[in-house]
């Protein structure tokens, strides 16, 4: 490259902190207006932290018509960009502020490449042009770094409001029972089954009742899951009960033609833990139970 | 990333015990879960019998990769065998050609992420098991 | 109690009429078929009634594995001793189900404590009768 040269990478030598202010007031402009959530000083530093990572991979990668994102010296880059991308979207900046944020350094580059070119329109256009590309592609990375990492929150709600849905009880020695509640779906029944067959082993039960009355429909994909839980429940040696059998569900087992062998079932909680004491040995009849 | 991939050459029986626990470090060493552990091992284990039942043998490559933006393990089983002539029967519970109850097939694909059949009759199988490690 | 056989590490004791196995991590499949024809020894020269099956030191069960474990049970029935397949840890209960192999044709129990009482309550029973 030839130090006469006028693009991205000189301008960022040469006029660094200009630029730096320029892309900060067009942000100020149109970019961030949340400052409740990012403040002034931390728009700041993160653009410092960014235009920097830029500059110093600029001094060694390409950044005209070659360039290419996918090479090692953009990584720097890539991990300010993946950092800054993390700490807004846990914050809640929405994503058309993440990608204005990025993008708006264009127009911060635009200027200086404009006053330097300005007798030689043609390079001037390639310039543009060229930046633009680069710019862009930083753009599309924080914004991929911006889905996944909402992704990865989703994803992590999910599990933990899996978890406080569906709490496996001790109830009595050897007993353990798990209420359902709303709609079971696969991730959900997945999470059901470990956390019930998890307590089985610490707690030594040697019932488990599965409660249903709180589940909104019973469709055959809910039935083959409760199923499949009954039979691991009984490999792993303890029986499996399954209450809350209200009318309506039983006549819609029966329509679906769903057959439940080896699987006691029962209409409410109370009489699925009288068989468990039965099955257990604890008579049931000293408290009017 | 880790680019480390394992090969195992399968022709005895003794090489599934060998495939699953190759599979097995490779789990435990990228920490995934005792339920992500025993269905993935376990569909490894299928998948290379298989093809030492039916082809009399073939080669397993086991490494790491992506799949939707997570960390996963993938196992590659390849063999030079008759090839399945009907996929879809195979892939069905209680079909088998073999000894067995005609569950391996079916069921590894149903304790995995992703499962890829190729196949080719007179030419040779190939399955590729992929999970998350979540 | 007797040690009669140590196969590599999978040990076959027999404690009072009922065989017990304690199946090592990770069997191949040689060493299944030999523990089978070794147990089905066992039951037969110590006139047996019982037989338990601890399989907690497996974190894989395939169906390979699930088929010896079923044979091995229908066997030690023909030879008259009711068998318990105890310690099943819950990742491999929920691989054998997705796989479809229930092994309901098994009696199954949490540990070995616990199916050795089993077998001696209806053991005390057959006894009382």
């Amino acid at each position: 490259m030839a130090s006469d040269t006028i693009d991205i990478a000189s301008i960022l030598k040469s006029d660094f902190e200009k630029i730096l202010s320029a892309w900060l007031r067009v942000q100020a402009r149109e970019g961030i207006k949340r400052t409740d959530i990012i403040s002034a000083e931390e728009t700041a530093k993160q653009s410092r932290d960014l235009l920097s990572a830029i500059a110093r991979a600029a001094e060694d990668a390409r950044v005209d018509r070659e360039f290419d994102f996918g090479n090692p010296a953009w990584d720097g880059v890539r991990q300010t960009l993946g950092e800054i991308s993390k700490n807004r979207t846990e914050r809640g900046v929405s994503p058309t502020e993440m990608a204005w944020f990025v993008s708006s350094l264009k127009q911060a580059f635009f200027t200086p490449l404009r006053e330097l070119l300005s007798e030689e329109p043609s390079k001037l256009v390639e310039q543009i042009t060229d930046a633009t590309r680069v710019v862009d592609n930083f753009a599309l990375h924080a914004f991929d770094c911006y889905v996944q990492e909402r992704e990865a929150i989703i994803e992590r709600q999910q599990s933990e409001m899996t978890e406080v849905s569906a709490p496996v009880v001790k109830i009595w020695d050897r007993i353990v029972t798990v209420p359902l509640l709303g709609t079971l779906d696969s991730f959900r029944a997945q999470t059901v089954m470990e956390n019930l067959l998890q307590a089985i082993v610490e707690r030594e039960a040697e019932v488990a009742i599965i409660d249903i009355t709180g589940v909104s429909t019973v469709d055959t994909m809910v039935a083959q899951h409760l199923l499949k839980t009954a039979a691991a429940v009984r490999l792993m040696g303890a029986e499996c009960v399954i209450s809350g059998i209200s009318p309506k569900i039983a006549q819609t087992i029966v329509h679906l033609g769903v057959e439940l062998p080896n699987v006691v079932t029962r209409v409410d909680l109370q009489s699925g833990l009288a068989y468990a004491f039965e099955r257990i040995g604890v008579s049931t009849r000293l408290n009017g139970l | 990333m880790n680019d480390e991939t394992w090969t195992i050459s399968l022709r005895k029986p003794a090489d599934v015990a060998h495939a699953r626990k190759i599979a097995m470090q490779a789990l435990d060493a990228a920490g995934a879960s005792a339920i992500v552990k025993t269905r993935f091992v376990t569909a490894v284990s299928e998948i290379a019998r298989n093809a030492i039942v039916h082809a009399s043998s073939g080669v397993m490559v086991i490494g790491m990769g992506r799949l939707n933006g997570n960390r996963s393990i993938i196992a590659r089983c390849e063999d030079r065998g008759p090839g399945i002539v009907d996929t879809n029967a195979a892939l069905k519970d209680g079909f088998s050609t073999g000894r067995g109850m005609g569950l391996g097939l079916g069921g590894s694909k149903r304790l995995v992420d992703r499962f890829e059949l190729e196949t080719r009759v007179g030419e040779g199988t190939t399955v590729v098991l992929e999970t998350r490690l979540r | 109690m007797s040690f009669s056989a140590d196969l590599g590490s999978s040990p076959i004791v027999t404690i009072t009429g009922c065989v017990i196995v304690a199946i090592r991590d990770d069997l191949d499949d040689s060493a299944v078929m030999t523990l089978q024809n070794q147990l089905v020894d066992e039951i037969a020269r110590k006139n047996a009634h019982g037989v338990i099956i601890d399989i907690s030191a497996l974190e894989i069960v395939d169906t390979f594995t699930g088929r010896m474990l079923a044979a091995m049970a229908e066997m030690s029935k023909v030879l008259n001793a009711r068998t318990i397949l105890v310690g099943m840890r819950p990742a491999v209960a929920m691989t054998l189900v997705e796989l479809g192999m229930t092994l309901s044709e098994i009696e199954t129990a949490l540990n070995a404590d616990k199916a050795m009482m089993m077998i001696s309550a209806e053991r005390d029973r057959a006894r009382r009768e």
